[in-house]
């Protein structure tokens, strides 16, 4: 970190349209501080299409292309396609989707692109749920969360999908995970997925306080406490195979409570069900570490 | 201008017909997805680009939706497009048919029409495209293979210059499997009637631009206005793309096509392939006598409303065959033209028959029983099913 200098440049101007501490806000602003100027960038349906901006409006300096909710990496293989067809194979073409547009509704069109390799970086801004739409659940929902179409009542009983399990195994040559607490971690990742050919994948953990019910000024709080305890560990993984571990490097873990406690979405949860949770962690973590030893 | 006739002469199926009509448009990059009866276009298109015959990027995507999302993608950053489909593919592609239209891309795409499922069929007929009428897609009717290459060259002409996307229909099987003689016209001078698609705004990083923004209440009904207009322009731009084409190759095919209607007291109205088996009875029944004549649709969006209006204005009675069904309404092609015809001042009665759905044969017999049916009957009838086991 010491020997780490934030890129200057500025792509995404004030005045655009996210909540106070919105986490898939400056996820953007990092994101292309690292992937420059000379990029375009591709948008579904998701919180991005409003905080863009309105026409004739654009929060960002970059060209942008709105397209349908399902066809973010699709679309980004045919801006690609056109550039390079056209002589340019230098502009990075960058498709920036949210979960629901992930995990859910986009994942065909995403699987395509990625088996087909196409020369794109995709970064999902994953606020764990439809949040443009009101908090409704999405596969990306963590196990026992509310959100307004899973009630306290009857929290979300399912597992998060591993999203990036489906991309490793699709053997692109790179997927990593990042998060707005670990500027540093997260520039380098974008770099370094733009100086590789193919199919790149970034999972950026983008806090949502509206959504998570949790204080604006607690976005990036809740983006570290999420790496610090396991939750969101960050990590890399080239060609399908060679997993590196980012962080926690801490043999010892934060509970997962510290991060779970500072949510409202988390309130209605037993002692119980925060031991059950940390048990899934810990089983999540073992087997990363699993990975990451195999593969070293 | 003296007609030119050059190009070779090639014996291809319809859907090879298009293959060739998007080579000599140097499409730049193409996305499509299998499906029976259009596979064979770009199965050859596949050839093409793998030979280095047409230099563009073929995407070969995992469903029909993302191949409309690959173009809108290549469109919006400054390349010419094509893709083509059927049945299932269109309906799938729907959204993505709005995106393209709404974005004003000139995208080009081959439907080659085949019928809905359930039950599962793979024959022909139009309720597939028809139930893309109000997409804000150019569609044109194909009667020939010669029709659908000449037209591929003709859609990019149009939707280039009126910014709207077009899509060039055939019949599943009647022609996409059908192989008939036909020109393949000089590349130069196909160069020459089609220059590189130049779009006047692109994604691009020297000029960056926001395509496709949220817009509020206060410009969204002007930009649909704006659709509109573009398609109505669109009407005098396929003449014109018809009458240079004629400068240049010698064929040209009209927004509508009237045959032997000067005098005629029934004129029978049809679109597609149907149309030349309607040719051969209207000679007959001339031979023997009957004052029939035909009109052919050949644009349908835009609705070339004011000639559909002349062609008919001294008719008697007219027979409208319809290859599909509105369910709860009737054959659209009918609706069309009695829509066209109610505010005119001389509007005959009009019938309308829906005939062939599911690719049943329309012959010579059924054509001669549908005019009998409208020569022997003086009131007007909206639905006549025609061939239907009750």
């Amino acid at each position: 970190m010491r020997n780490f200098t934030l890129p200057s440049e500025e792509l995404m101007g004030s005045g655009h349209l996210g909540c106070q501490g919105c986490g898939g806000a400056l996820a953007m602003r990092y994101a292309l501080k690292a992937a420059g100027e000379n990029t375009i960038v591709v948008i579904p349906a998701c919180c991005w299409t409003i905080i863009a901006g309105p026409f004739p409006y654009s929060s960002l300096k970059v060209p942008v292309l709105h397209t349908a909710f399902e066809t973010a990496a699709v679309a980004a293989a045919g801006v690609r396609a056109a550039l390079d067809i056209q002589g340019n194979t230098e502009t990075t073409v960058l498709a920036w989707a949210g979960d629901g547009g992930t995990f859910d509704i986009g994942l065909q069109a995403l699987s395509g692109a990625a088996e087909r390799n196409e020369n794109i970086i995709y970064i999902c801004y994953d606020n764990e749920a439809y949040m443009n739409t009101g908090i409704q659940r999405s596969g990306a929902t963590p196990y026992l969360a509310w959100t307004t179409t899973t009630p306290e009542k009857t929290p979300k009983t399912e597992p998060k999908k591993d999203i990036m399990a489906i991309m490793v195994a699709h053997r692109i040559p790179y997927a990593a995970t990042a998060t707005i607490a670990y500027p540093d971690d997260f520039i380098r990742k974008v770099q370094k997925a733009k100086s590789i050919y193919g199919t790149k994948f970034l999972h950026v953990l983008a806090p949502c306080p509206p959504g998570w019910k949790a204080p604006s000024e607690l976005a990036i709080t809740l983006s570290r406490l999420a790496v610090q305890t396991r939750v969101f560990p960050l990590y890399e993984v080239e060609d399908g195979e060679r997993y590196i571990l980012n962080r926690p490097k801490e043999e010892t873990a934060l509970p997962v409570s510290e991060y779970l406690k500072l949510q409202g979405r988390f309130s209605h949860l037993t002692e119980q069900e925060i031991q059950e949770i940390q048990k899934i962690i810990d089983t999540r973590w073992q087997r990363l570490l699993r990975l990451v030893s195999e593969s070293s | 201008m003296t007609p030119t006739l050059t190009g070779t002469k090639k014996v291809v199926t319809g859907n090879h017909a298009v293959s060739y009509g998007a080579m000599l448009a140097r499409v730049q990059v193409i996305s499509a997805y299998p499906i029976t009866p259009q596979t064979q276009v770009v199965e050859l298109l596949s050839e093409f680009c793998a030979n280095g015959t047409l230099r563009a990027k073929f995407i070969k995507v995992e469903s029909e939706h993302s191949a409309m999302a690959a173009l809108i993608g290549a469109a919006n950053a400054g390349a010419r497009t094509f893709t083509a489909t059927s049945a299932h593919g269109l309906a799938l592609m729907h959204e993505m048919l709005h995106w393209a239209a709404g974005a004003r891309l000139p995208i080009v795409m081959a439907d080659i029409n085949r019928a809905m499922g359930p039950p599962w069929s793979v024959w022909t007929d139009q309720n597939d495209s028809l139930s893309q009428r109000d997409t804000g897609w150019m569609q044109v009717y194909c009667e020939s293979n010669q029709e659908v290459l000449d037209t591929v060259i003709h859609a990019y002409k149009v939707a280039e210059r009126v910014l709207m996307p077009a899509m060039l229909v055939l019949d599943a099987f009647v022609l996409s499997h059908t192989a008939e003689q036909i020109e393949i016209p000089d590349q130069a001078l196909v160069d020459q009637y089609l220059p590189p698609y130049q779009p006047i705004y692109k994604l691009d990083v020297n000029d960056p631009h926001s395509f496709g923004a949220l817009a509020p209440p206060d410009v969204y009904m002007e930009l649909r206005y704006k659709m509109h207009t573009a398609m109505e322009d669109s009407l005098a731009e396929w003449a014109r793309a018809d009458e240079e084409y004629y400068g240049l190759f010698g064929r040209r095919y009209g927004l509508i096509e009237p045959y032997r209607t000067d005098d005629a007291t029934l004129i029978l109205v049809t679109s597609g392939t149907v149309t030349s088996t309607a040719r051969e009875v209207i000679d007959e029944l001339r031979a023997e006598g009957h004052r029939v004549g035909l009109l052919k649709i050949r644009v349908f969006r835009p609705f070339p409303a004011q000639l559909v209006r002349e062609a008919l204005a001294n008719a008697q009675k007219v027979a409208v065959i319809d290859r599909n069904i509105s369910f709860g309404m009737g054959g659209i092609f009918a609706q069309e033209i009695k829509s066209t015809l109610y505010n005119a001042p001389d509007r005959p009665p009009i019938f309308g028959f829906v005939a062939g759905l599911g690719g049943r044969d329309i012959t010579p017999k059924v054509i001669k029983e549908i005019i009998e049916y409208t020569e022997s009957h003086d009131e007007p009838e909206d639905l006549i099913w025609v061939g239907v086991k009750r």
